[in-house]
């Protein structure tokens, strides 16, 4: 049996290495533009869930507004997820990408 | 200037004066909206679930991940929102669900309507009924613009 096991854990082993490389690629949460959230709101909810001062969240919510999307937050996969609920929560337009 | 129905008030509280009416207005959208939260099949309702990744397989995961809790989130907001309708004053966790439910529902009817950003109310015909969503859109709109004001940190109370 062992002899049989052995190798089986190298097979395994591999891909999830190959997943943790991955997994360090840092990812961004991008919020895209859309005609019925309010700037004030969006403004509101960027202060709210990341802390931001009014003048940042302003500053992205313009680049929202005028480029059509604005990276709001970067990290690993969990955080970057975690993220996106929270503006799919308060329904912001986000997605996630690894950079 | 319209009268304003929410301000802020002490301590993050928000105060709220709505007529009957409009809460029978607001009361009537809850109850349309809470049965479609979980219909997958809506293509307004699809709206409240976008995706989080680009690849499907990813996304799957994603939402079989988050779904009950972002459905389940959003059924409290409107639970609370319907149980407060009548209230003069909210607390600041009543006035966060008041804020995202009013935002549903303003996304799904929005999403209905097929609205633009610019919206011209002077041309609204109430003799239609999409002239009629839209002037309830409107209404909603304005009714989210006072709460967020009422909310916004730097603001002076």
């Amino acid at each position: 049996m062992s002899t049989l096991t052995a190798p089986a854990e190298v097979e395994v082993n591999e891909p999830a290495i190959e997943e943790d490389w991955q997994e360090e690629r840092p990812w961004v949460v991008i919020v895209w533009n859309d005609p019925i959230n309010l700037m004030s709101y969006v403004t509101l909810v960027f202060q709210k869930l990341f802390g931001y001062s009014l003048q940042q969240a302003t500053k992205l919510m313009l680049q929202v507004h005028n480029e059509g999307k604005a990276v709001v937050s970067s990290g690993n996969r969990e955080k970057s997820e975690l993220d996106v609920s929270r503006l799919h929560a308060h329904g912001l337009w986000a997605t996630m990408q690894q950079d | 200037m319209l009268n304003r129905q929410i301000r802020s008030g002490r301590e993050g509280t928000v105060r709220v004066s709505l007529t009957s009416n409009e809460q029978l207005l607001l009361r009537d959208l809850l109850d349309q909206l809470e049965p479609l939260l979980a219909d997958p099949d809506d293509a307004a309702v699809r709206r409240l679930f976008p995706p989080a990744y680009s690849e499907d397989e990813s996304d799957e995961q994603y939402r079989s991940l988050v779904r009950d809790q972002l459905v389940g989130g959003r059924a409290k907001s409107l639970a609370t929102v319907r149980d407060t309708l009548g209230e003069e004053t909210l607390s600041p966790e009543q006035a966060d669900d008041w804020l995202r439910a009013l935002n549903d529902l303003r996304l799904v009817l929005g999403t209905r309507l097929d609205v633009t950003e610019e919206i011209d109310y002077e041309s609204i015909d109430l003799d239609t009924p999409s002239g009629r969503d839209l002037a309830v859109y409107g209404y909603l709109t304005w009714l989210q613009e006072q709460l967020v004001e009422a909310l916004q940190p730097a603001s002076g109370r």
